[in-house]
């Protein structure tokens, strides 16, 4: 028999006020199974709590029901308070009489009645508890880094800092991201490839840090602590031991193709570093270019004309590091964490048919921009017009294409535009002094440290003339485009004649971000960016448990978030892989194995993969639950038709006994 | 019971957006009438259709099953499971002579308080106007 | 269309004629109410063209529609009487069971059929062409679903089967102003001064268009455009029908050529067209 204690607590007058306290107590006295029943004026108190330990040490309790406020509030210090007592925590029941009663109902009578009969079904719950431990699994002690950019080469020191294995896998064939295609960073006009090689670097040269460039992750399974991915390694054809990144080869080379590094406004060999400063400083054959690849393809089926069979990238290598018979490869490696930091693309601003659809070549993005600024870009840093290489003399800039804007089904801010933009005004100026630069905006969102006096600068010291209004139509007049807009603040329309119009395209996620979501069974939004398990308390922490996300795969962010998002995630994965063991959450469902049939109805619902096929004995195959991967949602439960799967701590017998309870009285 | 005047409602509410948001009704103040008694659960998906029926059975009232809005389900998907099977059971509450309108289904966030407030109160105003199932 | 667009209906019916297109006006064909009802009373906006698309749906016909106005109020027609609530409302107002089941076309989709062989005897060469389709062929693009709101093909794909050449330029789609024709003639000459200028800047030698009142506003006022903006030359402004006639073989005097404001001839004689 048990013994069950009551606990009823007046917080103050919070329930006590409306909430007669003492008629509660005295009904909860004759309830069954009840030993005790008591009352405190705050139960949450170290005074409140001694009482509790105290009468469970005295009154030989085993069971215990707290009257109080929410469970969402004091469940775990209540837990600890009985556990202090030696009782085991999860034989506790709250009952919710102040955010559900108290707080809600004025009428004293109804409120206590409501009060009594949340307390009978907290008994009659209670007595239904089981004892429960938590349990203990191993874990793998290493990280994986999905994705190079600045926010995964933070998380990526940071964890081998740490001391733990990390490693990194990037697709592209160098590290560095979206940043190490920005000219300068707002607002302290930084150069961009001057802060984040350095770090680039350090990640090739910590010896905590395994990088896979050129790489995907194919396949996740397991659980937190234990992960095991399938990595598929691309084949470089370039063998990595004996290449000194001499840059021979990549000279040699006589193929061009559209660089994607610069946007397509320059052009790279099949055989190629993405950019001068690329970590790793070794080329990779891009195998769907280069031309002997593709005389090795024709041969298989000789169909069409002959190509050339080239070679030169072997002839002039001085250390025979070309390795055709290389083949992509599938590696499997186990962790203990994993982050998600896949980064963003930006917008195709080609769906917009009033700025020209992607026709006029002297409408460009922002990222294009970026790399015809950049010193090591196509143009050497010189800004020319893609059309015919002239120097723009007046730019117009328009805010917002791809973001703020539902007709494009993009209705969120991407958070950087407005900044960039300023620089990029700010920039042109000291590039050429005659250039004059039209903004067309719809706020100027310089939220930030330094970012409103920055974005003020543009404003005031470049002569930048920010328009705030939209842009109707741009056609192409001759050799210039005319862009027809209003100004709203005079409510007029206004026309520029322009030389270069720049597009400041809003950030979206990486192609793939939600196969990767996908595999890693985290959740994603309509947009395709991660969503993480908080927006405020839990931002890089996700539903499934080991399993981060940091950056712009996120939602939009600037440089330093995504450092400092970056170096959260860190900060949590380490936290996982400090500890020796990890404590599973007790309240997660279990198979009866002599009920089961082995329909697997269960594992059909269950979100999080945590049904598993396990043969008995007498050779029954049977579910078996994953208590690693269980997060307790009961979904299995319902599905179950022979009532083999029971949730623990909301069985079915105690919501039943909760319902019984209520109605029979 | 002890509900003395008018019907007895059970809400079965979700731990992590509708529990929470009747919590926050209780922290904004947002009265409501006496009539319901809510059990936690902690997902709209972990309510078995079969115990609704046994809720009837007993002599309740009413149901209230609120979950998370559609995609905001704390184990991604619960709630889509939930709004599947309530379809079917209030096509068999009727079969079985159970008014369907004494059975209902909402989303609640946890921000949703006040929402929380009004769906309870206008739900047992239209079940004391439909009278207690006893009565019937 | 046979009064001031009598050029558009005379080269229309002789093209359509030609190519096998059998027309059948409709008998109780009413005015569509564009611009004094669509501003004024919603209910007669869409009474009116429901009108005319209901003999059409009782004719068991697709409708075709020279006018870019008249079409844009049919498909808003269409487009409004998908809702159901609607459909009741100017159902009771025509007094008959309407329905949504009518294919509506503009006269340019139904001639641009690449499926409808085009006979020429006389190619266009050496002819530059700015195909206009002007604001309301087009938008919005959800109601209408011709084409592409920014950058149409439509036109420009038949002036190339005629053996002209459609050149490419910014401004097919913008507005000439009609909507404010008798009230700010100011407005209506500085838009249409700025299609004209592009389209000749583009090195075109006349305009194209699929609309009388496009055609009304860019041909009549070249004169007031040279008095008050400067515009120094004249640039012929045709239907799509009568480059189409012309290279049919008709003459300039079948398809009144010989009408407009801005006199065609001297070039299409300078381009050996005549």
């Amino acid at each position: 028999m048990s013994r069950i204690g009551v606990f009823v607590c007046h917080c103050g007058t919070n329930i006590g006020g409306v909430v007669n306290v003492p008629e509660v107590v005295e009904a909860a006295r004759h309830m069954p199974l009840v030993a005790y029943a008591d009352a405190n004026k705050y139960t949450c108190s170290e005074v409140g709590q001694a009482s509790i330990r105290d009468a469970i040490r005295e009154q030989r309790l085993d069971r215990v029901v707290i009257a109080s406020c929410s469970p969402r509030m004091h469940e775990n210090t209540f837990r600890r308070t009985v556990a202090a007592a030696g009782l085991n925590p999860y034989l506790l029941e709250i009952s919710n009489i102040r955010e559900h009663c108290s707080w809600v109902h004025s009428d004293s009578k109804d409120a206590t009645a409501k009060a009594i009969d949340l307390v009978r079904m907290a008994v009659a719950k209670v007595a239904r508890h089981e004892s429960l431990l938590p349990k203990q699994v191993g874990l793998t002690k290493r990280a994986l880094i999905i994705g190079g950019g600045i926010t995964g080469i933070q998380a990526a020191l940071d964890i081998a800092s740490a001391g733990h294995e990390v490693v990194l896998v990037e697709k592209e064939p160098s590290i560095g991201g979206r940043m190490s295609q920005l000219d300068k960073t707002f607002p302290t006009l930084d150069c961009s490839a001057c802060i984040l090689t350095p770090k680039m670097v350090d990640v090739a040269q910590h010896p905590n840090i395994t990088l896979l460039t050129y790489s995907e992750v194919k396949e996740v399974r397991g659980f937190v602590g234990n992960f095991e991915v399938d990595i598929l390694k691309k084949a470089k054809m370039v063998d990595y031991v004996k290449c000194t990144g001499c840059g021979t080869c990549w000279q040699a080379c006589p193929e061009r193709i559209p660089s994607e590094f610069d946007m397509g406004l320059g052009s790279r060999p099949a055989i190629y570093i993405p950019f001068a400063q690329a970590v790793p400083n070794k080329p990779v054959i891009d195998i769907a270019n280069c031309r002997y690849e593709k005389y090795l393809k024709w041969k298989e089926t000789e169909e069409g004309p002959e190509p050339p069979q080239c070679r030169i990238c072997e002839g002039v290598c001085p250390t025979e590091a070309i390795d055709r018979s290389q083949k992509d490869e599938i590696i499997t490696e186990k962790f203990g964490a994993v982050v998600v930091t896949t980064g963003f693309k930006t917008f195709d601003h080609s769906v917009y048919g009033e700025y020209g659809g992607g026709r006029y070549p002297d409408v460009i993005s922002s990222l294009e921009l970026e790399r015809l600024m950049s010193a090591a870009g196509p143009t050497g840093g010189e800004v020319l017009r893609p059309s015919d290489g002239s120097h723009p003399k007046n730019v117009v800039f328009i805010q917002c294409v791809g973001s703020r804007d539902d007709k494009v089904g993009r209705p969120y801010c991407s958070k950087v535009c407005c900044m960039y933009t300023a620089k990029h005004a700010i920039m042109l100026r000291e590039h050429d002094h005659e250039v004059q630069c039209y903004v067309f905006y719809i706020d100027v969102r310089a939220g930030g440290k330094d970012f409103e006096e920055f974005a003020r600068r543009a404003q005031d010291e470049t002569g930048a003339l920010y328009l705030r209004g939209r842009v109707s139509q741009i056609y192409q007049e001759g050799k210039n485009l005319k862009v027809l807009g209003e100004d709203s603040l005079i409510g007029r329309p206004v026309e520029i004649e322009a030389d270069l119009v720049v597009l400041a395209t809003g950030m979206e996620p990486s192609d793939n971000a939600d196969l990767i979501a996908q595999k890693l069974n985290i959740s994603y939004n309509t947009y395709n960016f991660l969503i993480e398990a908080h927006p405020k308390l839990r931002p890089v922490e996700t539903q499934t448990d080991g399993i981060f996300v940091a950056g712009t795969c996120v939602g939009p962010r600037d440089i330093p978030d995504c450092v400092a998002h970056g170096g959260a995630a860190a900060a949590k994965v380490v936290a996982l892989l400090s500890q020796d063991s990890l404590t599973t959450d007790p309240l997660t469902s279990i198979v009866d194995p002599m009920k089961c049939v082995g329909c697997f109805a269960c594992k059909e619902v269950c979100p999080f993969n945590a049904i598993d096929e396990q043969v008995t004995r007498d050779k029954r195959t049977i579910a078996s639950i994953n208590e690693s991967l269980c997060k307790g949602c009961g979904l299995c439960v319902v599905a179950c038709r022979p009532g083999a799967v029971n949730l623990r701590g909301f069985t079915s017998q105690q919501l039943l006994s909760e319902v019984l309870t209520l109605v029979r009285g | 019971m002890s509900v003395d005047n008018g019907p007895l409602i059970i809400g079965f509410l979700c731990n992590w957006c509708s529990y929470a948001g009747a919590d926050m009704a209780g922290t904004s103040r947002a009265a409501y009438p006496a009539n319901i008694r809510i059990i936690r659960v902690p997902c709209s998906g972990r309510v078995d259709p079969l115990l609704i029926v046994k809720c009837f059975e007993e002599g309740a009232d009413a149901v209230l099953v609120a979950g998370c809005h559609p995609g905001d389900c704390h184990y991604n998907e619960g709630n889509y499971y939930s709004r599947r099977r309530f379809a079917l059971l209030r096509a068999l509450l009727d079969f079985m002579g159970i008014e369907k309108e004494r059975f209902q289904v909402e989303w609640v966030s946890a921000s949703e308080g006040k929402r929380f407030a009004k769906i309870v109160t206008k739900f047992t105003e239209e079940m004391i106007e439909r009278g207690s199932r006893k009565a019937s | 269309m046979h009064a001031t667009a009598a050029e558009y209906d005379v080269s229309t019916r002789l093209v359509c004629q030609k190519l096998g297109v059998e027309l059948r006006e409709l008998e109780d064909w009413v005015c569509c109410g564009a611009s004094a009802a669509h501003s004024t009373d919603h209910l007669l906006s869409l009474a009116l063209p429901a009108h005319t698309l209901k003999q059409a749906e009782e004719k068991g016909l697709p409708l075709a529609v020279p006018c870019a106005m008249c079409f844009s109020r049919l498909k808003f027609t269409l487009h409004e009487l998908e809702n159901k609530d609607t459909l009741a409302l100017v159902s009771g107002a025509v007094g008959k069971e309407l329905s949504t089941a009518v294919t509506v076309k503009p006269m340019l989709q139904v001639l641009a059929d690449e499926d409808i062989p085009l006979p020429i005897a006389k190619p266009l060469s050496g002819l530059k062409v700015a195909c206009y389709y002007g604001c309301l062929l087009v938008r919005p693009p959800e109601v209408v679903g011709f084409d592409d709101a920014e950058n149409p093909q439509t036109m420009d794909h038949l002036i190339e089967r005629l053996g002209a050449e459609a050149i490419d330029w910014g401004l097919k789609t913008s507005c000439c102003g009609a909507g404010v024709a008798f009230a700010r003639l100011d407005v209506v000459l500085k838009l249409s001064h700025r299609i004209l200028s592009l389209a000749q800047k583009s090195g075109a030698d006349c305009v194209a268009v699929a609309c009388p009142m496009c055609h009304a506003n860019l041909d009549m006022y070249q004169k007031d455009m040279t008095v008050k903006l400067g515009w120094k030359t004249e640039l012929p402004v045709l239907y799509f029908t009568q480059l189409m006639g012309l290279s049919l073989g008709f003459s300039p005097k079948e398809l009144l050529l010989d009408k407009h404001i801005t006199n065609p001839l001297p070039m299409l004689r300078e381009k050996k067209l005549t």
